[in-house]
């Protein structure tokens, strides 16, 4: 039971994480037409920059925000300078561009803190077990990741659907031309989006710092996840990024905790321990096969002429 | 009066609330040359979608030659014999205007499953190909990349693809649009030509060659048909006035 | 005006050159360039097969890298149950990535564009996944094949020389094949497709079924690749499938040429000799191979192919 609950937790505040991320890609994706395979260089980047401040100032928090602040920066930089030339090109070229910027976004970043990875230790108060359940207690720190994830997914559920520029964003969505018909600078409106996914990205990077190893090509991995979540949620809709992110955290946890177990009960015990590694990573890739199965587009596809 | 041709029945399309395709009924006899009208916005287009197979209805049946193609993908109903030109232009670009009409020949001429042989040396595609260029006036213009083709010339090589296919039924949607006037008249000409070939639904704006051609002409207004004749009773019909307010003189005048 | 040409000229003399190049390795005792050469041309035959996918086809597969994966453990893992023929190993090879191809090119063709990206991305990851799951077969650490493949005294895979001939006779076989199969019935619907596929299915094609068997094709030459590659460096791991490789085999073709015959052996060429080249001068190699791809995607449209046409004309 104890353990139960906090896989199921620990699955919860992974599908967060994940969110996190693919909104950005989806956003991203589904605004400016923008496949943008170095949204996994920003996490990355989120992941160092916080490493690095929080150890100049001694404090996790400031460099937290400091963190945050530099992913928006570099986003946007990076858009100013590389990805606006890339509007309205072949989904190819993207492709191919932001690959380009993953070797460097790599091969930088070894340049400057090394091939080793960093760690970044948390504060005392947070690593403090708390009690949720009577006789369960759970680490302070991935409760908190998921109070700060659910509190941005609300902020941005808000953020788009209520607001003026949200609605600018939805316009965009569905409609580019509209929104430079009414005047709105588009060039601007792009350059924040971007920014607003990278700092979202950055976010999830230096929250999951602590936990895994900072390290090159974290990325990478996590990125591929997140394809798997847009092409289930369906692209460009945020609502559907969150719930497949949530799903795909779920089931990609618990498979990995408990699917060693499920197997032994069937198969015999080497088996069982040969097949469950591979079995396992399978899982999410094996659900986005069925979701294509039955819904090609995604279970909640963005609502698009 | 024997099996129509193309029978639609009571075909239904709605988009959310509005309903595109309203309990549509047509029928359209082997020769004949059956033109639909209607204003802007009528549902002229998601009818023929459903026609074509890029759109599938929500009730109602379509069928052609008596079989039931309500449901079958747009290769499908190819294959039985039904050929469609674009309203927009839809042709592959960065090939040759005889590769273009080879290829749709290609369609009806055996397996495409053939992975050595040199296609654009087997004589029957090329000469089927050819045979249609020549039918719509493009022969000399063969070898030319259909990127640098008139948008006249494309028209007519939609035609010609369509013609290649061998159909029992033209749909045309719109062939006239974007014509000049004299490059409206070869239309007018060339599917006086083809008529007596082929059965004809032809979706058009341009009145004056819709009543030219037509043998019978369904009026279609806000998804419905609200007229259905030949093109001395749809030039009297109130209705039909009434609903093409602006467009009454047009009407009237050329006929 | 036909008969000469530049891209010609040079395709010609690159030709002429990997066919001549054991010899200079051979006169000049100069080893290195024999193995790097081995391993251009079996990467070349790969991009050669993602090519007639992504160049003729228009169906951008993001996952190639896997078939790599798929033929190389073939041939490790039989080799590692006592299974040393060749005429079992590559036949096993081309048949498990023919197989592969089928079942995520029938998945992944049901999706078209970014969606394709994504999940011939995500399907590839997943094998590198499995093969990093298979305990058995040395799990992330990889599969040393202790013997190379054995064809019975008709060619030793252990002479380097005779291995350099075989995989370039492979290279010019498949290259031949493509060539036959892009001006085929089925190559012609092929193309036509990625041209447009509204139009396609509106003269009676079956889009998917097409794109499926070239699918599927593709993915049974680069899995001879993979074969190669195993034998090559003896050792197969998880790592030839990393999405990277998939991601460098598609900037070989986009470098040569999508969609040109002899592009991908040209972009192989250049891309692998060009990561040599920055490698001896820096080890971050990447931070000037990052930017390059960038600046090629912005400004080089067509490749290198592209490129020499126009210099042709111009």
């Amino acid at each position: 039971m104890l353990l139960v609950v906090e896989q199921f937790l620990n699955g919860l505040q992974f599908g967060l994480l994940l969110f996190l991320l693919a909104a950005g890609l989806t956003l991203v994706f589904g605004i400016m037409d923008l496949v943008n395979l170095a949204h996994g260089s920003l996490y990355m980047m989120g992941a160092y920059f916080a490493a690095t401040f929080a150890a100049w100032t001694g404090s996790f928090l400031l460099g937290a925000l400091m963190a945050l602040g530099a992913t928006l920066v570099l986003g946007i930089v990076l858009e100013m300078t590389a990805l606006r030339h890339l509007y309205g090109r072949d989904h190819l070229d993207h492709v191919l561009a932001t690959f380009g910027l993953i070797l460097f976004f790599n091969e930088a970043v070894r340049l400057i803190w090394g091939p080793a990875g960093l760690a970044l230790p948390l504060p005392a108060w947070l690593t403090v077990p708390v009690p949720i359940l009577p006789g369960i207690h759970y680490p302070a720190y991935r409760l908190a990741i998921i109070a700060v994830a659910l509190l941005v997914a609300l902020l941005l559920y808000l953020g788009v659907m209520r607001t003026r520029i949200g609605m600018l964003i939805r316009a965009g969505a569905s409609n580019r031309e509209m929104i430079g018909a009414l005047g709105i600078n588009i060039k601007l409106l792009y350059t924040l989006v971007f920014g607003l996914g990278a700092a979202l990205a950055g976010l999830a990077g230096l929250m999951q710092a602590p936990i895994l190893t900072v390290q090159i090509g974290m990325g990478e991995n996590i990125l591929i996840l997140a394809f798997v979540i847009i092409v289930i949620g369906g692209i460009g809709s945020i609502r559907g990024a969150f719930l497949a992110a949530i799903f795909v955290g779920m089931i990609d946890t618990l498979g990995r905790a408990f699917l060693p177990n499920l197997l032994r009960q069937v198969l015999s015990g080497a088996a069982a321990s040969t097949a469950a590694p591979a079995l396992s990573s399978m899982l999410i890739y094996l659900l986005m096969a069925i979701v294509l199965v039955v819904r090609p587009e995604g279970l909640f596809p963005a609502n698009r002429r | 009066m024997a099996e129509p041709l193309l029978r639609v029945e009571k075909l239904v399309r709605r988009f959310g609330g509005i309903i595109a395709t309203d309990n549509v009924s047509l029928e359209v006899a082997s020769g004949e040359l059956h033109a639909i009208i209607g204003p802007n916005g009528a549902g002229k287009t998601t009818l023929i979608s459903q026609l074509t197979g890029h759109l599938e209805p929500h009730s109602g049946s379509v069928s052609l030659a008596g079989r039931d193609i309500t449901y079958l993908p747009a290769y499908r109903r190819c294959a039985l014999g039904l050929a469609r030109s674009f309203q927009i232009t839809s042709l592959l670009l960065d090939f040759t205007a005889a590769d273009n009409v080879a290829l749709a020949a290609q369609a009806h001429a055996g397996t495409s499953f053939r992975f050595f042989a040199n296609a654009r040396k087997e004589k029957g595609l090329r000469d089927a190909a050819h045979a249609a260029l020549d039918r719509v006036g493009l022969l000399h213009r063969a070898d030319v990349v259909v990127s640098r083709l008139s948008h006249g010339e494309r028209r007519e090589l939609e035609l010609a693809v369509a013609l290649a296919s061998k159909p029992k039924l033209l749909l045309l949607d719109e062939p006239m649009a974007g014509l000049g006037v004299t490059e409206s008249q070869r239309m007018v000409k060339l599917l006086q030509e083809l008529r007596k070939e082929v059965s004809i639904v032809l979706v058009e704006h341009d009145m004056p060659a819709v009543f030219a051609l037509a043998d019978r002409i369904s009026v279609l207004v806000y998804g419905r048909v609200i007229a259905s004749g030949d093109p001395a009773a749809i030039r009297q019909n109130e209705d039909v006035k009434r609903a093409y307010l602006g467009d009454q003189h047009v009407v009237t005048h050329h006929g | 005006m036909k008969a000469f040409s530049v891209s010609k000229a040079v395709t010609a003399l690159m030709l002429a050159g990997l066919v001549l190049l054991p010899l200079y390795s051979h006169l000049t005792g100069n080893i290195f360039i024999l193995t790097l050469f081995t391993r251009i041309i079996i990467l070349a035959l790969a991009a050669a097969s993602l090519n007639l996918i992504m160049g003729f086809g228009g169906m951008m597969s993001f996952g190639h890298a896997a078939y790599l994966g798929i033929g190389g453990y073939a041939v490790g893992m039989l080799a590692q149950e006592g299974v040393g023929s060749g005429f079992i190993q590559f036949p096993v090879a081309l048949a498990a990535s023919a197989t592969y191809a089928l079942v995520i090119g029938a998945l992944s063709l049901r999706t078209r564009g970014v969606y394709f990206i994504m999940i011939t991305l995500a399907f590839a990851q997943m094998a590198y996944y499995v093969a990093s799951g298979l305990a058995r077969y040395g799990g992330d650490d990889g599969l040393t094949v202790y013997k190379r493949s054995d064809f019975s005294g008709l060619i030793n895979l252990g002479d380097r020389m005779q291995f350099y001939y075989l995989c370039l006779a492979c290279l010019l076989g498949v290259i031949f094949l493509i060539w036959r199969i892009v001006n085929s019935r089925f190559g012609l619907v092929v193309q036509g497709l990625r041209s447009n596929e509204q139009r396609m299915q509106a003269i009676g094609f079956a889009a998917k079924r097409y794109q499926l068997v070239c699918f599927v094709i593709s993915g049974t030459m680069c899995g001879l690749a993979g074969a190669l590659l195993a034998n090559n460096t003896d050792f197969v791991s998880p790592a030839v499938m990393y999405w990277t490789r998939s991601g460098d085999l598609m900037v070989m073709v986009i470098l040569g040429g999508m969609g040109t015959l002899f592009g991908p052996i040209m972009g192989a060429v250049v891309f692998l000799l060009l990561e040599e080249f920055l490698s001896q001068i820096t080890e971050y190699w990447a931070l000037i191979m990052g930017p390059l791809l960038l600046l090629i995607v912005l400004f080089g449209r067509g490749g290198i192919m592209g490129a020499l046409g126009r210099a042709g004309r111009g």
